[in-house]
């Protein structure tokens, strides 16, 4: 089993968020990155327990610069077998899916990962634009993945149950909580992940075809209102008419 | 010179800080309300490789170097002293003598198991009477064919009661000569030897500290490491290695509370804005991010030097000796910027106070660290 799993490198949960060039950019200054949790616990993870236990073959793919790198080895560091960075710099999920479906094309992969979404942007997008552009099965939002023989059987949360999606043949999946259990790397990993693989490809030509115009932060917490405990009348106005919680 | 982390170092960081929020940072206050050593979470730390740092990888070991094992320590100590100090002692001291000092049998019997943590490892050189002055030490192995018959007693010892296996210094010569002990490799289970009480301590209460008691206890001559005479001399060498290990650890409980202490001087409002706005607290918290990472160079000096085989007694003694009491200075003064809130057990940085006292005076004291630095700086 040949399975390619995407990695993105996304800012750290307890970033404080700020932006430069009036607002058009994220500000990287002192952010600690790693690999985006639902890429690495759900997709990476499941990957890794299918060729454990039925053999088989984990590369892990990433679009970026050399910054990436360190992320990349935290992947391998959990148990890839090598990995492939594309060597362009965009956080347009069109060319990230461009870039990996081309290069995908040409292996011979069974499976393609994603996590459901990254943590950043959280566009969802990429998964599905790689199994058009492959095109190949997309089953998205799975929280189940097992594969027998050519068929693999996955499990989606949809609102209020469960959906069973069956698939043959190469497919892209993208992998969310209940996939797998996070894993941390061990010494021998990280002393493995020095040696393992990484290959450098140029990227394809794409064009870009979206472009961020501004962010904007939402607006602060207001400071909280004390209301005394005689004054319920007053606490339920609040309620009401500010809050607009009853 | 490089000044920055290694991608090595930055990898095993965050596989402790991981870890250790799973593993250790919930249950940390219980096991220290209680004193229980828990060894569930050495063996995951030996599934994770920490349990031999050093330890060659055909040995079982993670094969890596003095700055990852800085690392580690720092990380551990970062959450919680006593499982870091565990650590150090496992892996500088018992493995480290047998990884140093040790035959290739020995070392393919024990080392395979201690890195593994399938065996936790203790250490023992202190006696009641001689802490310091180690080389008058009272308990004795006398020679009885191909075997030692070993009496006496060591005090202060980790892992003296959960430990699989001891490395021991004994004597076997006259008292006070530096070449008249000899180190052996004794497991549990061997006749004779048991353990004594539990040392009831002011901090680093996770990490056990008991008395190893030896009773006729019969040692076979190839459990020795080395040659007979030559125990002592190992010992202060291990304990080379073992001062990067233990300032490491004055490192960690010194950035841990520091970082809390910055944390809460921001969160902390009184006369109506955040305390960390006030000089009293921003030149305390200014003395303490100099002194940790003038603690930090220290070490890393220290751990280079150490990588390239160098000797390293006077650095790693200054190491040691100026970490230790920087993790003391900074865990007093995290206690009193959190004021009231730091005396109790609802915030961190009362722990780390009580642990960092272990620092100035285990594997050496800081008067000793500063005898050693005076010896050879005016050699």
């Amino acid at each position: 089993m040949k399975i390619l799993v995407c990695i993105s490198k996304v800012p750290d949960t307890t970033t404080k968020i700020s932006f430069v060039d009036n607002d058009t950019k994220f500000n990287e200054d002192k952010v600690q990155f790693i690999v985006n949790p639902y890429d690495e616990w759900y997709a990476l993870v499941r990957a890794l327990e299918l060729t454990e236990k039925q053999g088989g073959t984990i590369t892990i793919i990433n679009v970026g610069p050399a910054d990436n790198d360190q992320i990349i080895r935290k992947a391998l560091a959990i148990g890839a077998n090598d990995s492939v960075r594309i060597d362009g710099n965009s956080n347009e999920s069109f060319y990230v899916a461009s870039q990996i479906a081309e290069y995908a094309k040409t292996q011979g992969y069974d499976i393609v990962m994603t996590g459901k979404e990254t943590i950043d942007y959280n566009g969802a997008e990429v998964g599905g634009m790689i199994a058009e552009l492959m095109g190949v099965p997309y089953v998205s939002h799975a929280s189940t993945l097992d594969v027998d023989g050519g068929k693999a059987t996955m499990k989606r949360n949809i609102e209020g149950g469960y959906e069973t999606v069956e698939v043959t043949g190469t497919f892209v999946v993208s992998c969310q909580k209940g996939m797998a259990e996070a894993r941390i790397p061990n010494m021998r990993g990280i002393m493995a992940a020095r040696t393992k693989p990484l290959t450098i490809v140029a990227p394809v030509n794409v064009a870009q075809l979206t472009s961020i115009k501004v962010f904007t932060l939402p607006p602060a917490k207001a400071a909280v209102k004390l209301i005394s405990p005689d004054n319920v009348a007053e606490l339920v106005n609040l309620l009401h008419t500010e809050a607009k919680v009853i | 010179m490089e000044f920055t982390e290694n991608e090595n170092q930055k990898m095993i960081a965050q596989m402790v800080r991981d870890f250790a929020d799973k593993e250790i940072r919930p249950k940390m206050m219980e096991w220290d309300e209680s004193q229980e050593f828990p060894v569930p979470v050495f063996k995951k730390l030996g599934d994770l490789g920490l349990m031999g740092v050093l330890v060659p990888t055909e040995y079982g070991g993670s094969g890596f170097g003095y700055f990852e094992y800085v690392t580690a320590i720092v990380e551990v100590a970062k959450v919680c002293g006593s499982i870091g100090l565990s650590l150090a002692a496992h892996n500088s001291l018992c493995t480290g003598h047998i990884m140093y000092f040790g035959n290739e049998e020995q070392k393919k019997k024990y080392l395979t198991k201690l890195a593994t943590a399938e065996f936790i490892g203790a250490w023992g050189l202190t006696e009641t009477n001689t802490g310091s002055d180690s080389a008058r030490m009272l308990t004795v192995a006398e020679k009885d064919g191909d075997h030692y018959v070993i009496n006496g007693a060591k005090n202060f010892i980790t892992h003296g009661k959960s430990g699989d296996v001891a490395v021991v210094i004994v004597r076997t010569g006259a008292k006070g000569d530096s070449r008249g002990m000899s180190a052996f490799i004794i497991e549990r289970g061997t006749p004779g030897f048991t353990s004594g009480k539990k040392e009831n301590k002011l901090g680093m209460r996770a990490s056990e500290t008991t008395e190893l008691i030896f009773q006729d206890c019969r040692v076979h001559k190839s459990q020795m490491l080395g040659q007979e005479g030559e125990g002592f001399i190992q010992a202060m060498k291990v304990l080379d290695g073992g001062r990067i290990s233990i300032a490491a650890l004055g490192l960690g409980i010194a950035k841990g509370a520091y970082e809390a202490a910055v944390k809460y001087s921001k969160e902390r409002h009184q006369f109506g804005q955040p305390i960390s706005n006030f000089q009293a607290i921003s030149f305390k918290l200014a003395d303490m991010a100099t002194q940790i990472e003038a603690a930090e160079l220290l070490i890393y000096q220290a751990a280079d030097m150490k990588n390239r085989g160098e000797r390293m007694t006077k650095e790693g003694a200054m190491a040691k000796y100026y970490s230790s009491e920087v993790a003391v200075r900074v865990s007093t003064e995290a206690v009193q910027i959190f004021g009231g809130y730091g005396y109790t057990k609802d915030f961190p940085v009362e722990k780390f106070y009580r642990d960092s006292k272990l620092c100035t005076i285990g594997e050496g004291t800081s008067e000793i660290q500063k005898l050693v630095i005076g010896k050879s700086i005016l050699a």
